[in-house]
């Protein structure tokens, strides 16, 4: 058991305190080895299917309150737990004698091999069908059901880590802070939280030992979290945040550094629906959008048609602000039922992004038809980029494709390492470039992105990384080509110091996070960012570069992390 | 025995929302209908699990099956539902 008045740390992913009654999602339960057999069949297929309707009646419930993301999910569940098919399933399980809980199971499991076995869309439903069993397993044993329980005060949410479903019905209202004790700055919780706003720490050991209820104090910037903090603990926090937002209250619109030099603040968007709302909101465009969501969850690829429905709306909602779309990065981690180029065993490092554009150039042809004609109607600043650009020739593949649909800007993401490297090469055949500086880190440390484990290794103040950000920005100079950071490092006030000192041009994060930075670049001339971008580089690690740009940085930064 | 032929109407192809609309459709028939792909198992319509891992397509000619009272006019009505794009609507 975890003491009180003791003090927790992890990774800061989304800045802010926070402090509030500890609830603590439950994990799932597993049906238990020891169960005794089914001996009454009948029975038992009778509480099968009274527990799998008061399920499917529990997801409705949820549902109705949801909004308009959670509600088709929820529905999708219920559904699921009241279909005939699987309780007949289960009773057939039921009636070789398997145990209750253990009957559920192996039904679920045969539908999930099955599921699994087709693929794409089918597959990613395997999710939803084990959230039923294991809400099903939970109600069988007399357990509350697991996920996030509906949080009936505002508190503080604690899990090992949460899924996509447990996340969409949060709301900033009730959840005051998110902290799990897996996961890594990339994942989806740590994503949502910055998107959200919400304070969050990832890979914070210990906080499920702590009891549920008890008052836990956070910081999301630095990840430190205090278990029953006294009163003066809570105030300083408060006060903190007090003069966080005071901080953050004082700066609007463009981003500069103290002498003036301009770095662009924009924003990371994956819809339509974000860039109203990132459109709505002190930036300058939109610096990455992900074009993928037009393409998942589906048996065909979007029509021209569709898709330049999608993307005028998304220039017209940033009129003549900026735009760069990135085009479709899918691959074994992100399959498409129509473009399935089999099993791969390294996703990472197979046919993904730009390389299969090249293996399905028709996709890559109607997507740029698409922007042109979007580009054609509304006349917006549009800028069109390739992910996962390794080499001078892929650059010139993909420029003069754009090119010869009449858009105006073309660009590459540097994600790959070699990339950055030759980046006056890569850099002589295009207009711009983009730091994916989370999958450059993965790329350059050698260490998978979703592995929490390795989290050191892909902490973006890795010297290696900064010293591969400055090839890249050096390629940027020499070509007199903006190179921009699209990447979650942007959005990390003190990191974005760096980011400037190195020649970085523009920063594109979660929307949530640009007056941080905004505030950050405004305190602080080009030359003290250049001064921290060679202390960072001249580090040994990555807690010592940060360690020695926060020392030569202005005070108030401490309040803005 | 009722039966009647359709071509899949949806251009996603009978699951994700299409499936779910078909397979409330099929249970507020109240009749015991099942749908299979050419030359495959019928699958109970009333299961959204049996309907989507049925897995057909746009395009794709599927069986519908129903007996008791009313089956006639309840296979009109669900053969009337695949054929539109469920999906577009």
């Amino acid at each position: 058991m975890t003491e009180l008045h003791s003090t927790l740390s992890g990774i800061g992913v989304s800045a802010g305190v926070a402090v509030g009654p500890l609830v603590i999602v439950s994990p799932p339960p597993t049906a238990p080895a020891n169960e005794p057999p089914t001996t009454d069949a009948a029975a038992a297929s009778t509480q099968v299917r009274d527990t799998l309707k008061a399920v499917a009646d529990g997801l409705l419930a949820k549902a109705a309150n949801a909004d308009a993301h959670a509600k088709p999910i929820l529905e999708a569940g219920a559904m699921m737990a009241g279909d005939p098919g699987l309780a007949g399933a289960i009773d057939t399980q039921l009636q070789t004698g398997k145990g209750i809980t253990n009957a559920v199971a192996a039904a679920v499991d045969e539908y999930c091999a099955m599921f699994e076995s087709l693929g794409g869309y089918m597959a990613e439903r395997v999710t939803d069908l084990k959230d039923v069993r294991d809400r099903t397993v939970a109600r069988l044993l007399g357990q509350p059901e697991p996920g996030v329980p509906s949080l009936t005060t505002p508190s503080v949410l604690a899990a090992v880590d949460l899924a996509p479903a447990e996340t969409a019905t949060l709301s900033v209202e009730t959840c005051l802070g998110i902290i799990t004790s897996a996961g890594g700055p990339t994942s989806h919780t740590a994503i949502l939280a910055a998107q959200l706003g919400i304070p969050a720490i990832v890979q914070a050991e210990g906080i499920l030992d702590v009891p549920f209820g008890t008052s836990v104090a956070l910081d999301g910037g630095v990840g430190e979290i205090i278990v029953d903090p006294s009163e003066a603990e809570q105030q300083l926090l408060l006060d903190r945040k007090a003069r966080r937002e005071k901080a953050l209250a004082a700066g609007s619109g463009k981003g500069t550094t103290k002498d003036g030099h301009p770095i662009a603040l924009l924003a990371n968007i994956g819809t339509a629906a974000d860039a109203h709302k990132a459109a709505a909101q002190d930036v300058e465009g939109v610096g990455l959008f992900r074009s993928e969501f037009l393409f998942l969850d589906r048996d065909s690829a979007p029509t021209v048609d569709e898709q330049t429905a999608t993307y005028t709306e998304v220039l017209q909602a940033f009129g003549d602000r900026k735009v760069v779309v990135r085009t479709l990065d899918a691959g074994a981690d992100k399959p498409l039922a129509f473009a399935d180029l089999g099993h791969e065993e390294n996703p990472a490092l197979g046919r993904r992004g730009i390389r299969l554009g090249v293996v399905r150039p028709d996709l890559l042809d109607d997507q740029l038809q698409a922007l042109a004609n979007a580009y054609e109607a509304t006349g917006g600043d549009l800028w069109v980029m390739a992910p996962m650009i390794a080499t001078r020739q892929e650059a010139s593949w993909f420029a003069e494709k754009v090119r010869s649909k009449g858009l105006p800007k073309v660009g590459v993401m540097i994600e790959v390492p070699a990339a950055a490297l030759r980046s006056f090469d890569v850099l002589s055949e295009v207009d711009f470039a983009s730091l994916g500086t989370n999958d450059l880190g993965q790329y350059t440390m050698a260490a998978d992105r979703m592995q929490g484990a390795l989290s050191t290794l892909l902490d973006p103040w890795q010297p290696a990384l900064l010293d591969i950000i400055f090839y890249a920005c050096d390629g940027g100079a020499k070509t007199g080509h903006p190179v921009g950071v699209c990447g979650e490092a942007g959005g990390d006030p003190l990191l974005a110091l760096v980011l400037a000192g190195l020649g970085v041009s523009s920063l594109s994060m979660a929307p949530s996070k640009v007056r941080a930075v905004r505030t950050a670049l405004a305190l602080h001339d080009l030359h003290q960012c250049q001064q921290m971008a060679a202390a960072a580089r001249a580090s040994v690690g990555p807690k010592e570069a940060r360690e020695v740009v926060l020392s030569m940085a202005d005070p108030v930064m401490v309040d803005l992390l | 025995m009722a039966t009647r032929e359709v071509a899949i109407g949806s251009s996603v192809g009978l699951h994700a929302r299409p499936a779910s609309i078909f397979v409330q459709a099929a249970t507020a028939t109240g009749l015991p209908v099942t749908i299979a792909k050419q030359g495959g198992n019928p699958v109970d319509a009333r299961s959204i699990l049996g309907v989507m891992a049925l897995g057909a397509k746009n395009g794709e000619v599927v069986t519908l099956s129903a007996e008791g009272d009313g089956a006639d006019a309840a296979l009109d009505g669900l053969v009337a539902l695949l054929e539109r794009d469920l999906d577009a609507e």
